[in-house]
């Protein structure tokens, strides 16, 4: 029972930690970007090549792989979205044109095979029961991630000058902030952590080009279930659909679990089509 | 229906219909099995065509009910052994799915992008479930879903109810090139009619025709459905082309494909979606033969440049570019003006 609630707690951790990027372009920008499997990838690429060149894996993980893809991110939002903001369909298809090109060039460099990095920590033991303790790894980085990013939000002046720009752009520029750099920044921002986020589950997922394409449904779903609260949403939310995942996956398989998570949010945004967050606070972030 | 659509649609059914037949004896059996795959994704193209270029509908899902209509059309061909009631079965599951998902996202009043990311969920729910099929439990009768081997040995089509007539690969370039000419010519008549008017009314604005007494949450099930039945046609040509269905055709970049085609050939046409598919498919096939850069690198920077900078597609843009010269013809000095 212990190691089903571990194993339900590091699927909610996941989930959410593949959705937060996501949730920072597309909830502070409206930019649907669909490249954002292949940012995740390319968080997992720098992890393994800096870990498979002598890096010291939590280096690798903690600050190569979120610089790299940042600095990635930057380059999509100067060439690309900064032309097309306001036409958010066009945002859809040109990252996915990008999410194309980046797989393509992944699979040129590395080719076409799985690669990895095997699980630190070894296992931990409950009841006779052996697991990989890296799960709580993941569940400890999901909850200091998220309480960092609130706290950058609602009480830093980065965060106001942000949910600022989202807000009211003309008027923020009125008063002497450029909206085109907090783009930049925020898109930038939603990058790096979709680095880390591909970085830490690297070592559970194994790294080929085309994982990006696994990830992209579900941190979509999650973050347009959770709604225009996009912290609090995407947390239920999380909470939520990963609970399901989980245990239809203990009682049948994991393909199970993924379909009836894809389910569940078809018939959630049935009933609550602005998602979950409309039932929350509407001061909540 | 004015007289000069008639006189187009007339020269495109015999013109088109002339060289369906006789291509064959012209071409090598390789160029006729190519050109028959470019008329089923360009019947897949051309659903994409009508739902999004003209009802305004964005959806990641035509693949979906293409692949769904390939899959019933293999299943029943196999249990009947016989095609004749396999095509109808083929075009009415993808086309009950289609109004199942349709209720959900249009009667919840979904934003197009919410229907966008919907349509592309439920592909990969298919594509998830589909693979994970291998286990003999699951089986439609006589057919094995073979998760991610497929299914292989499906049925050619044949004459109906006459199974010793079956269709080899030139009659099947036929087969798939009439159904290409039908739907196109089809698609073309709808626009003229009512429900056509209608629908690129509510594409234009959906709002006033709401306000004009039109449902547009029915209307938009209604193109959906229509997408999904000649989707699900494509589909049946698919699975004829080489006898073998499995579940890439579900997955996230076999999707991608006809919007690329779409969004290439130019948006809110349909000749422009077939020319694209015929010209993405051919650089396709030509960069697979190629080491040196990979398929899916090069289509996804010609997609992200032709979003960026030709965002309206090829033919729409040629028609701007000749209605233009047309324009300075006329205002050049010593042409009479009206």
């Amino acid at each position: 029972m212990a190691i089903a609630l571990v194993q339900i707690l590091n699927t909610i951790a996941s989930l959410a930690l593949i959705s937060v990027g996501l949730a920072i372009i597309f909830g502070m920008m409206k930019v649907m970007n669909f490249a954002h499997g292949e940012l995740l990838m390319l968080g997992a690429y720098s992890v393994q090549t800096a870990y498979s060149n002598g890096v010291n894996l939590w280096i690798a993980m903690f600050v190569i792989a979120p610089i790299f893809v940042g600095i990635v991110g930057i380059l999509i939002e100067l060439l690309v979205i900064r032309h097309l903001y306001g036409r958010m369909m066009d945002t859809l298809l040109a990252t996915w044109g990008i999410s194309l090109f980046i797989t393509g060039l992944i699979t040129m460099i590395f080719g076409n095979v799985t690669q990895g990095i095997s699980t630190p920590l070894g296992f931990y033991e409950i009841g006779g029961i052996r697991d990989s303790a890296y799960k709580f790894l993941i569940i400890g980085v999901t909850v200091v991630l998220f309480a960092g990013i609130w706290i950058v939000l609602k009480k830093t002046r980065m965060g106001l000058i942000a949910r600022a720009t989202m807000n009211n752009p003309g008027q923020v520029s009125v008063l002497g902030v450029n909206p085109r750099v907090v783009y930049t920044v925020t898109f930038a921002a939603g990058a790096a952590i979709s680095g880390l986020a591909g970085a830490v589950l690297a070592p559970v997922t194994g790294v080929v080009p085309t994982m990006g394409a696994a990830y992209i449904g579900k941190a979509f779903i999650t973050v347009i279930c959770g709604g225009d609260a996009i912290f609090a949403g995407t947390a239920i939310a999380s909470v939520l659909f990963g609970s399901i995942n989980q245990v239809t996956t203990i009682v049948s398989t994991a393909e199970f679990g993924e379909v009836a998570l894809l389910i569940g949010a078809l018939l959630m945004l049935r009933v609550l089509p602005k998602g979950i967050s409309s039932l929350v606070s509407n001061r909540a972030v | 229906m004015n007289r000069s659509l008639t006189i187009q649609l007339g020269l495109v059914a015999i013109v088109g219909g002339l060289l369906v037949l006789i291509l064959p004896s012209y071409l090598g059996i390789d160029r006729v099995l190519q050109l028959t795959l470019n008329f089923a994704f360009s019947v897949l193209a051309l659903s994409l065509a009508f739902l999004w270029g003209y009802a305004g509908v964005f959806s990641f899902g035509q693949a979906a009910f293409f692949g769904v209509g390939a899959y019933a059309y293999a299943a029943a061909a196999i249990n009947f052994g016989d095609s004749t009631w396999a095509v109808p079965i083929a075009i009415l599951t993808p086309v009950l799915l289609s109004v199942l998902l349709g209720y959900f996202m249009f009667y919840a009043r979904l934003t197009s992008i919410y229907v966008a990311v919907i349509t592309l969920v439920v592909t990969l729910i298919i594509y998830k479930f589909m693979g994970q099929t291998a286990k003999p439990s699951y089986m439609i009768g006589n057919a094995s879903l073979g998760g991610y081997n497929g299914i292989p040995a499906i049925p050619p089509l044949n004459v109906p109810g006459r199974i010793d007539l079956w269709a080899g690969p030139v009659e099947m370039f036929r087969i798939a090139g009439g159904v290409l000419l039908a739907v196109y010519i089809g698609l073309r008549l709808l626009l003229v009619s009512r429900l056509g008017r209608v629908l690129v009314g509510m594409r234009e604005n959906e709002l006033r025709m709401e306000l004009m007494g039109f449902d547009t949450r029915l209307l938009k099930v209604v193109a959906f459905a229509i997408s999904a039945a000649i989707a699900g046609l494509g589909g049946v040509l698919f699975a004829n082309w080489n006898a073998f269905i499995d579940p890439h055709v579900f997955n996230l970049a076999f999707a991608a494909q006809p919007i690329i085609w779409v969004i290439i050939g130019g948006l809110g046409t349909l000749t422009g979606p077939i020319l694209g598919t015929v010209v993405l498919s051919t650089l396709s096939l030509e960069l697979g033969t190629q080491k040196m850069l990979d398929v899916n690198l090069v289509l996804g920077a010609i997609f992200t440049i032709f979003v960026l900078l030709v965002p309206q597609g090829i033919i729409p843009s040629i028609r701007a570019f000749l209605e233009n010269r047309r324009a300075g013809a006329a205002n050049k000095p010593g042409v009479a003006h009206e």
